[in-house]
């Protein structure tokens, strides 16, 4: 074990480990609307701002739709740009989340993870992220603050790799992380400032045949994501599908980079696995339900059940060969969806999972638990019920239900 | 798709342009186009200033206006904003 940088122990919610995080990562430009429960982000950075802790430009826009807008733009000169935001917020700037990607603006968003409406409600699920699932973003979810923390730091490596160029969010659950105080240990400001170094720009060719930087710069003109018809639209498509491709290695390298000099990671950076090694019966889960089922696992384990679990920290690119080889030899997998897809027979997550595990040499059981909606408490007992019906279906040798509502009134 | 079109790994990211917006002769997009009679024309340049193509032309020396059909779209404004109805808009033939 290389010995660690020094860290200060901070006493932080989610979202203020995100603030201090962006704070530390010389960030030049923050657009961003308050939105409940990411508002403490924003009011925690515009301290910062105010104090003169840091150089950063930070904009009040008006909207979301602005926010995503301004940090496009800031991050199309070559800046580095950040932002954050939540429920209504994220769908606000659906539109603008495309131009971002496609504009290849490496922003970094965090997502305070809200139900949307109606009815109204502002607690935690992944309704939000789960429909800009397919906006070109990489999507990473938190388990705990000091996560959140790490993540985003990472995330600006990731986003600016000139292999990847794609934004990132980086979700936290809604108040479970976004308002609940935790020990985060905070590397300090000169090891941030240095892991993440400066935003480098790759050449592109512009329309003058100069091989330049690219950046929007008046003394080396370019233009950006104007037009593309029947003709090229499809090539730069599969350009994005590139991109993140080549994430997958980067999100791992970044995870790894980023271990040495805080001595924490986050299994290989895209997924986690918990006691998968032998494992019978499975759970794969996003953000900080892993925390509580990791100790649901402890108990099932001390009872004797082989039971574990794969937490899939990256959701966008899809680790498609971890997740099959981490599952490898897994009898029975739960797949567990903080969202819906109304009419979709089962959660985006079950969807992905299931569908990739087609392919699999030896297909497990799969069946899909949709729980905690609008922020819905999901108790230890109501977990170890998911692992005693994988083991039910694995004594039936079938699968009666493939579709289950955990802490639901029937 | 024609042979000289690039594939996606020969082209920059994000469409950045490979050659200037004047190299894309737009004006083929059009249906109808602009007809101005002489003789009504005041030379006020209202038509001037409000193509949203830039594709009226004006030239001091001779006191006079062109029409650039390289660019012009035939969307009708001039037509439209020209207080003597000098402008008219005709079927474009080829």
């Amino acid at each position: 074990m290389q010995s660690v940088a020094k860290q200060e122990t901070m006493a932080l919610a989610g979202d203020q480990a995100v603030a201090y995080a962006v704070k530390q990562s010389d960030v030049d430009v923050v657009a961003a609307y308050p939105i409940t429960p990411q508002t403490i982000i924003v009011e925690k950075f515009s301290e910062y701002v105010a104090n003169g802790e840091v150089e950063t430009e930070f904009v009040c826009v008006e909207s979301e739709h602005s926010a995503m807008a301004a940090s496009l733009a800031a991050s199309a000169t070559g800046a580095r740009a950040f932002t954050a935001t939540a429920s209504a917020g994220l769908a606000l700037m659906h539109e603008m989340l495309f131009v971002t990607s496609g504009c290849r603006a490496p922003v970094v968003m965090a997502v305070a993870n809200r139900a949307l409406s109606a009815p109204l409600n502002i607690h935690g699920d992944h309704s939000d992220s789960m429909a800009q699932r397919d906006s070109g973003w990489i999507q990473m979810y938190a388990e705990n603050a000091q996560e959140a923390y790490d993540s985003v730091i990472q995330a600006f490596r990731i986003a600016e790799n000139s292999g990847v160029l794609l934004p990132v969010m980086v979700g936290l659950d809604g108040f479970t992380l976004s308002h609940t105080l935790e020990n985060v240990e905070a590397l300090s400001d000169a090891d941030i400032k240095a892991f993440v170094g400066i935003r480098k720009l790759p050449n592109v060719l512009t329309h003058e045949g100069k091989n330049t930087a690219f950046r929007l710069d008046p003394a080396n003109p370019m233009t950006m994501g104007p037009i593309a018809l029947q003709n090229y639209y499809f090539e730069f498509k599969r350009q994005q599908e590139e991109a993140m491709k080549n994430a997958l290695d980067v999100i791992q390298q970044v995870n790894s980079g980023y271990a040495e000099v805080s001595g924490r990671s986050y299994g290989d950076g895209l997924v986690e696995a918990y006691c998968l090694e032998d494992a019978e019966v499975a759970a794969i889960c996003l953000g900080s339900t892993a925390g509580t089922m990791k100790t649901v696992v402890d108990a099932l384990r001390q009872d004797g059940v082989k039971a574990g679990l794969l937490r899939l920290r990256t959701f966008r690119p899809l680790p498609v060969e971890q997740i099959r080889s981490a599952l490898a030899n897994v009898k029975a997998v739960a797949v567990m969806d903080k969202s819906m897809s109304f009419g979709g027979n089962g959660g985006p997550v079950f969807h992905e999972v299931r569908h990739l595990l087609y392919d699999a040499d030896k297909r497990p059981y799969v069946v899909n638990y949709i729980y905690g909606l609008g922020g819905r408490d999901t108790s230890p007992t109501e977990l170890r019920s998911i692992y005693e019906t994988l083991q039910g279906i694995l004594q039936a040798g079938r699968v009666e239900t493939p579709i289950h509502y955990l802490g639901l009134r029937e | 798709m024609t042979s000289q079109e690039k594939t996606w790994k020969e082209i920059a990211p994000a469409g950045v342009c490979s050659k200037s917006s004047t190299g894309f002769l737009t004006g083929d997009w059009k249906t109808y186009m602009p007809v101005r009679d002489p003789a009504k024309c005041t030379r006020c340049l209202q038509c001037v200033l409000f193509c949203p193509d830039g594709a009226i032309l004006w030239h001091p020396e001779k006191g006079d206006i062109s029409f650039d059909y390289n660019y012009c779209k035939g969307c009708g404004i001039c037509a439209n904003q020209c207080p003597t109805s000098a402008i008219t808009m005709k079927l474009a033939q080829e």
